[in-house]
């Protein structure tokens, strides 16, 4: 085609300029709605969810997997092998490894959900404020939740659980792990409301007349929570993992309680002799972590398409 | 023989995998040539495809895309071969030395830790060595360097070679990544969207330099635009595409003046820059606006009359002054300097002015989402500082006066659906019972010409033009008199700018309501409003009745201004 050349291309029949047209053929869908399309695609989410649906019923009803009695223990039978009657054997004390594991899940999930949720709310409800009003009341909660962050977590906890000694262990345990756990959640949550409150909808809702405790109810918290639900739901491995080892250091849940931590900490006095007994408690909580994770990494990807390969 | 001769060029995009495959055919069976030194502008509107076809000739293309099919020569090369691409290493040597790219987004496309002085110094290294695989030394690049600014037209170039990108405002950044692209007098130089970030003025110097440059230099110049006018103004040569095909291309001025392609008449038609009088809107008026009651405000004792305010008024500015103190500077910041106007009643006044104008603190200040450091804003006869003292009086001023916002993607909350999103201000506000509210938004879905099926629908789906109309549905629900638009058009295509100011003004037309238009478009001014007001640093410059500004502009800047829409001269 030559320069001068005025090219025209043909006009097919009926050829139309729709400028911007509505597409309504396409099904609704919220952006909720948009992540939960893609969950459903994913065999992850079905793993996770079934894995954690097990992990819930086993929490809810321990009876319906065993019929032994993990405080059971008798002596005359200590340290004996997996049989048909003791399906993972049996410990030092002669007790069932197996009713041991499947009644240690209810306090250490517990454990785990409570804390979450605690200091999720904390977290988000402190790092709202802090993100939401600012100025002076955002620089003294900023500096707290760093304060609160740099405090070496274990040895906070320690110092915390000695001091709460006439407290019923899971209310003091989960206490203890809240009260330095929220950090993270607020620190994301006023990052998240920084940025939502910027938003043209935000403004627009104030010329509208709403108050300001309406619009960060209404449009800003809801728009600022989804970072928050991953975080929580990868922070709970942690908690569970935390109940662990605080029970291991002989901090958490008495010995007299049946929790994979507590089975943990005692199980490490026959580490080299029969490792065994250490496998079936941990390997049960890391199973556990794995399932909260893994649901955390789907919703992610769900709730960010850009997280999305 | 052509410079580069494209033929049958397709290019692909792919989401998904497996059964969720997905196919975008971006680019479909292009075909042109650009001669040495000639200039060929691609004008389309987004998703045409227009950048794709300049990222496919230099193998840059984002994500997913990849060319399926036709061939590219470049200068006695075969870049592109029945449909694929040739080794990367050619491509290295073919960019920067025989293809210079002026990327778009002059705010992210330089890296902000590095010196100006070190970037432009690589790029010219990297050139160099892929040329004639020579290294430059420190000496000849740095030389080398600040010729190629002072080149850009950037004064004190030597000096400016150790600035950070930071320190350079928008248009300084273009003329450097100007610099960068002529370094090495490649033999096209791409130019995508150069300036649609600057300012019109800043636009127009920028635009001017870079003609004489590659004039000088005998440079073929591509450009990619969504601006018509622009597009015409700079180039000999346009290419109209649409859904990635080019639907039309020839001489300039010959398709501006006679364009044969229904899609190319649209968008000439819809083009801002070419228009030359107000839009006229099919709607029977509203009867008689300046008559249009006012809703009832004497129950509220503590609001002051305004002395001498005038009937035809709405709002009355008088003497505005807003400071914003910015930290570690002793001196605050005048946004706003002092200034008087007036929005009369049933018109559009328009507020005019380039980045940093203080016209959106302006809108602010009207909306009584600021309160001015000195002088006094009066709404309806009454001062609006008194409107704030109580909760009712200030909900009732809310009611009168909406915003819809200029970036549509930021304008709705995106986890509330569009009907509960145009619900909103009439539940919050106690308006009827729940069925006369359902109905309203149905009313209003109408109005907007959308389909109320969308009602149940969220932001996510719609497109932006879409998105504006729902936000200004919602703006409209609650009868308001005054609507101030805040750039609400300029994020949009040209086509669907057009169908909004179209509705803007039927909507004006059958509900007589008030508008205050905020824009850095002078071109868009011209369609839509009576009066304008030009600002310039926080002052008014010249303001008067759109006609009068347009045809005898009193002041230097307005001149200017209006200077600077493209393709003025050509039609």
């Amino acid at each position: 085609m030559a320069s001068s050349e005025h090219f025209v291309a043909k006009v097919d029949d009926g050829f139309e300029v729709k400028v911007d047209a509505v597409d309504t053929t396409t099904p609704a869908r919220s952006s909720w709605g948009d992540a939960w399309e893609y969950l459903r695609h994913r065999p992850l989410f079905y793993f996770s969810a079934g894995l954690l649906l097990l992990i819930l019923v086993v929490v809810l009803f321990p009876g319906l997997f065993t019929g032994m009695d993990p405080k059971y223990c008798d002596i005359s039978k200590a340290k004996l092998p997996t049989s048909g009657e003791h399906l993972l054997g049996t410990t030092l004390q002669g007790c069932d490894v197996y009713a041991r594991v499947i009644y240690g899940a209810g306090p250490s999930v517990l454990i785990g959900v409570l804390t979450m949720l605690i200091s999720t709310i904390l977290g988000a409800v402190i790092g709202a404020i802090a993100g939401y009003v600012g100025g002076v009341l955002d620089a003294i909660l900023s500096r707290v939740t760093d304060i609160f962050f740099a405090i070496p977590f274990i040895l906070a906890a320690v110092v915390v659980l000695q001091m709460m000694t006439n407290v019923e262990g899971i209310v003091k345990i989960v206490f203890t792990l809240s009260a330095f756990g929220w950090t993270s959640s607020a620190r994301m949550m006023r990052g998240a409301v920084l940025e939502t409150k910027e938003q043209d909808f935000i403004t627009a809702s104030r010329a509208l007349g709403l108050s300001k405790f309406q619009i960060l109810v209404k449009h800003i918290v809801p728009n600022s929570f989804a970072p928050l639900i991953v975080l929580a739901t990868t922070s709970l491995a942690g908690y569970i993992v935390a109940e662990a080892t605080l029970s291991f250091l002989g901090l958490g849940l008495g010995s007299d309680t049946v929790s994979w931590g507590v089975d943990i900490s005692n199980a490490q006095e026959s580490l080299v002799t029969n490792p065994a007994l250490l496998l079936f408690p941990s390997g049960a909580l890391a199973i556990t972590v794995l399932a909260f994770i893994f649901l955390g990494d789907v919703i992610r990807e769900a709730l960010d398409p850009k997280a999305r390969q | 023989m052509a410079l580069i001769d494209v033929q049958n060029l397709s290019v692909d995009f792919t989401a998904g995998s497996g059964k969720s495959k997905r196919v975008l055919h971006a680019v479909k069976n292009i075909s042109f040539k650009i001669e040495p030194g000639e200039r060929v502008a691609i004008v389309g509107e987004s998703g045409s495809g227009k950048s794709t076809t300049a990222h496919a000739l230099i193998n840059l293309l984002p994500g997913s895309g990849k060319v399926v099919g036709g061939s590219v020569n470049f200068d006695a090369k075969q870049l592109v071969t029945d449909g694929h691409a040739a080794q990367e290493k050619e491509f290295v040597e073919v960019r920067g030395s025989g293809i210079g790219l002026v990327p778009q987004d002059p705010m992210s496309n330089l890296n902000p830790v590095w010196k100006i002085g070190t970037q432009v110094e690589e790029a010219i290294w990297a050139n160099s060595a892929a040329q004639n695989g020579k290294k430059l030394d420190k000496k000849e690049a740095h030389d080398a360097a600040v010729q190629a600014l002072e080149n850009a037209g950037l004064s004190d170039a030597k000096s400016r070679m150790k600035q950070y990108p930071h320190e350079f405002s928008g248009g300084m950044r273009q003329r450097v990544l100007i610099g960068i692209a002529l370094a090495n007098n490649p033999k096209l130089l791409i130019a995508d969207e150069p300036t649609s970030a600057l300012d019109v003025t800043v636009q127009k110097v920028i635009l001017d330099h870079l003609d004489c440059l590659v004039k000088e230099l005998g440079t073929a110049v591509l450009f990619i635009t969504h601006d018509l006018g622009l597009a015409a103004e700079r180039a000999e040569k346009l290419i109209v595409m649409y859904k990635g095909e080019i639907v039309e291309a020839g001489p300039a001025v010959e398709i501006l003046k006679n364009p044969q392609h229904p899609y190319t008449k649209k968008l000439i038609s819809a083009a801002p820059s070419l228009a030359s009088t107000r839009l006229e809107s099919t709607k029977a008026a509203f009867s008689g606006y300046s008559d249009r009651p006012l809703p009832e405000d004497l129950s509220f004792s503590h609001l002051r009359n305004v002395p001498n305010f005038a009937a035809e008024s709405l709002v009355e500015v008088y003497g505005v002054t807003k400071e914003f103190s910015i930290r570690g500077q002793k001196e605050p910041l005048k946004a706003v300097d002092n200034i008087t106007f007036t929005v009369r009643k049933g018109q559009t006044t328009a507020l005019v002015g380039e980045s940093g104008s203080g016209k959106s603190t302006v809108a602010n200040i009207v909306l009584g989402l600021l309160a001015p450091t000195h002088g006094e804003v009066a709404f309806n006869g009454h001062y609006l500082a008194d409107y704030s003292k109580s909760r009712a009086t200030l909900k009732h001023f809310r009611k009168m006066v909406q915003p819809v916002f200029q970036n549509p993607y930021g304008s709705l909350d995106p986890l509330v659906s569009i009907g509960n999103s145009i619900k909103e201000p009439l539940n919050l506000h106690k308006i009827g019972t729940k069925k006369e509210r359902d109905a309203r938004v149905a009313e209003l879905l109408e109005l907007v010409q959308l389909p109320n099926a969308l009602k149940t629908r969220y932001p996510n789906e719609l497109s932006g033009g879409q998105r504006q109309r729902v936000a200004i549905a919602r703006a409209i629900a609650l009868n308001p008199e005054l609507v101030v638009l805040d750039e609400a058009v300029s994020a949009l295509d040209v086509l669907v700018q057009e169908q909004i100011l179209t509705l803007l003004n039927d909507l004006q037309k059958e509900l007589g309501m008030t508008y205050m238009f905020i824009t850095h478009d002078l071109a868009v001014v011209r369609l839509i409003a009576d009066e304008a007001v030009v600002m310039q640093h926080g002052k008014i410059v010249e303001r008067g009745a759109t006609e009068t500004l347009f045809n005898n502009p009193k002041k230097e800047y307005t001149k200017n201004l209006l200077d600077a829409i493209p393709g003025k001269h050509i039609l």
